[in-house]
């Protein structure tokens, strides 16, 4: 079996999410989108996560790129997930209310989200539950706020320092 | 009288240390919380952040093409790499063609900034291990560089050089003959430098079977670059999922063999980047037989609007994997701009591996994980 047969595209692994997963699996973001996004509830992230990675047609064992977005309505997280083995790539995100952005931490899935999450945390304040580890990362631990927000106010100065 | 020591009789206690963030062999303003039992690493936990410039938030707020400068001084040791990560990036969000001359002089500043940025790796890293002669030969080979880099660019660190759909100038009447000389110049330098120091006994002794990486935690702690393949992986993004005019070079992946100790070792990242250096070479040499002439630059307006949308592109640099995720919502600027960087990714793991080490093999693993903070704190 050549490698181009076990190659899945977003399609089919959002169709074998779906049939697995049910309603926590959104929709696929498709045009315009460079890899496609699964788009999953914040509640299943976990487990999609888990089936990702240990499935023995999706084998997303490397997270590439985990990102928080402020979309201004609501806030999102994405994963970019590739498989060194069958090299397939996909995009899998989850939308958070503005309030109370929280979901499930996936540093138990990949160790390389701990890191990747801090920074979410840090710049967005996305709360990653049952994380190892969830501390700020790049900012100083009594950094007012979380800049990266679109709606973020710069504080006039810090530590007596003019901002 | 017998001459052992009861070791129960001496107390021992915990001590915390803190290494840096002023240190001269953390690469930068890097802080390790160390806490120790004698010289026996317990427990050693990064501190990073001394360095954040808020890059991300930045770009949000410039145009596309405005941001590149700033891609400068992500990875400074490596900007060209940096830039042309960055325009690729641009480029496939918004669909923009690059003439093809482009593509093969990013290629060609690339990999000699591969070559200078493995220097430095190879170069500090000696120092650090208390051998000091090689790191005067590694700046010597990159002055050159650096000097070819100034005659087409004007810069010698951060050169700003890459442009969305191509770059800022031709190159110079005879460039391309100075970077031939300047390879058959280094190649045999490779040589000189394992006879150097490569298998120098202390040399060898200070890193063989130190701070082994399996090629599975490699994978799951998100490590990439030289750090993945000295575990014997042999992935890269060049080959793998090829991208600008790489398919056309032929060169091999280099791949650590345990060969002084364990898969995986200190000393398998390290020799992993010296065997780089040869085939960056090879495409050098192809790249500059198979140039074509044409434009250099893509008809790009200094302000443009790509349509709404996301992407996420990656490039091999030589600190690894650097990923931009980039979401347009249709304005001149990016709505967002992740930076995905390697040392970053690479910090995670540190602690995990440094447990039970000596302090003095903190340093070792510092070295040949190879990291920039710039690039860290972003």
């Amino acid at each position: 079996m050549s490698l181009k047969d076990i190659h899945l595209d977003a399609k089919a692994i959002f169709q074998s999410l779906k049939t697995r997963f049910g309603d926590a699996v959104v929709e696929l973001q498709e045009t315009g989108f460079n890899p496609a996004f699964v788009v999953v509830s914040p509640s299943a992230i976990l487990a999609v996560s888990r089936f990702l990675r240990d499935d023995s047609s999706m084998k997303f064992d490397s997270l590439m790129c985990l990102s928080g977005v402020d979309y201004k309505d609501n806030m999102a997280v994405a994963y970019h997930l590739h498989s060194m083995s069958l090299k397939h790539i996909v995009g899998v995100k989850t939308f958070l209310p503005k309030d109370d952005p929280r979901l499930d931490s996936v540093d138990s899935v990949w160790p390389a989200a701990n890191f990747m999450e801090r920074e979410a945390y840090d710049m967005f304040g996305i709360n990653f539950v049952g994380s190892i580890d969830l501390r700020r990362i790049l900012l100083p631990e009594d950094w007012p706020g979380h800049p990266m927000r679109k709606d973020y106010v710069y504080p006039e100065s810090y530590h007596g320092v003019k901002v | 009288m017998s001459a052992t020591i009861d070791q129960t009789a001496l107390p021992t206690q915990e001590m915390t240390l803190n290494m840096g963030p002023q240190h001269p062999s953390t690469h930068g303003v890097l802080r390790v919380i160390l806490r120790t039992d004698g010289e026996v690493v317990v427990n050693a936990r990064p501190d990073v952040g001394y360095l954040h410039r808020g890059l991300q938030k930045i770009a949000e707020r410039n145009p596309y093409g405005s941001f590149m400068p700033f891609t400068d001084r992500l990875d400074y040791l490596a900007s060209m790499n940096c830039n042309a990560a960055y325009a690729w990036a641009v480029e496939k969000l918004a669909g923009i063609e690059v003439p093809e001359r482009a593509e093969f002089i990013r290629v060609i500043v690339c990999e000699l900034n591969r070559i200078s940025s493995h220097l430095i790796s190879f170069g500090s890293f000696t120092a650090d291990m208390g051998a000091f002669t090689p790191f005067l030969y590694a700046i010597r080979e990159r002055e050159r560089v650096n000097d070819l880099f100034e005659e087409i660019c004007g810069n010698r660190l951060t050169y700003n050089y890459c442009r969305i759909g191509g770059v800022s100038a031709d190159l110079t009447d005879g460039w391309l003959g100075k970077v031939k000389e300047f390879l058959d110049y280094f190649e045999p330098k490779i040589d000189e430098y394992n006879n150097l120091i490569t298998y120098n006994k202390i040399f060898v002794g200070r890193l063989a079977n130190v701070a082994v990486v399996s090629p599975e935690d490699c994978v799951a702690y998100g490590l990439t670059g030289p750090n993945l393949r000295g575990s014997g992986v042999a992935f890269d993004l060049r080959k793998d999922e090829p991208y600008s005019v790489y398919p056309k070079f032929d060169f091999n992946v280099c791949v650590g063999r345990g060969e002084k100790g364990q898969l995986g070792d200190c000393f398998d990242r390290y020799i992993v980047r010296i065997d780089e250096m040869r085939e960056s070479v090879k495409i050098l040499r192809q790249a500059i037989a198979m140039i074509p002439d044409g434009p250099v630059i893509a008809k790009v307006p200094r302000v443009f609007k790509p349509a709404a949308g996301e992407c996420y592109f990656r490039a091999e640099n030589p600190r690894g994997e650097t990923g931009f995720y980039l979401i347009s919502d249709g304005s001149a600027n990016p709505y967002r701009c992740q930076i995905r960087t390697p040392s970053y990714v690479t910090m995670n793991i540190f602690e995990k591996v440094t447990e039970g080490l000596m302090i003095a093999d903190i340093v070792a693993v510092i070295g040949s994980f190879d990291i920039i903070l710039p690039e860290i704190d972003r």
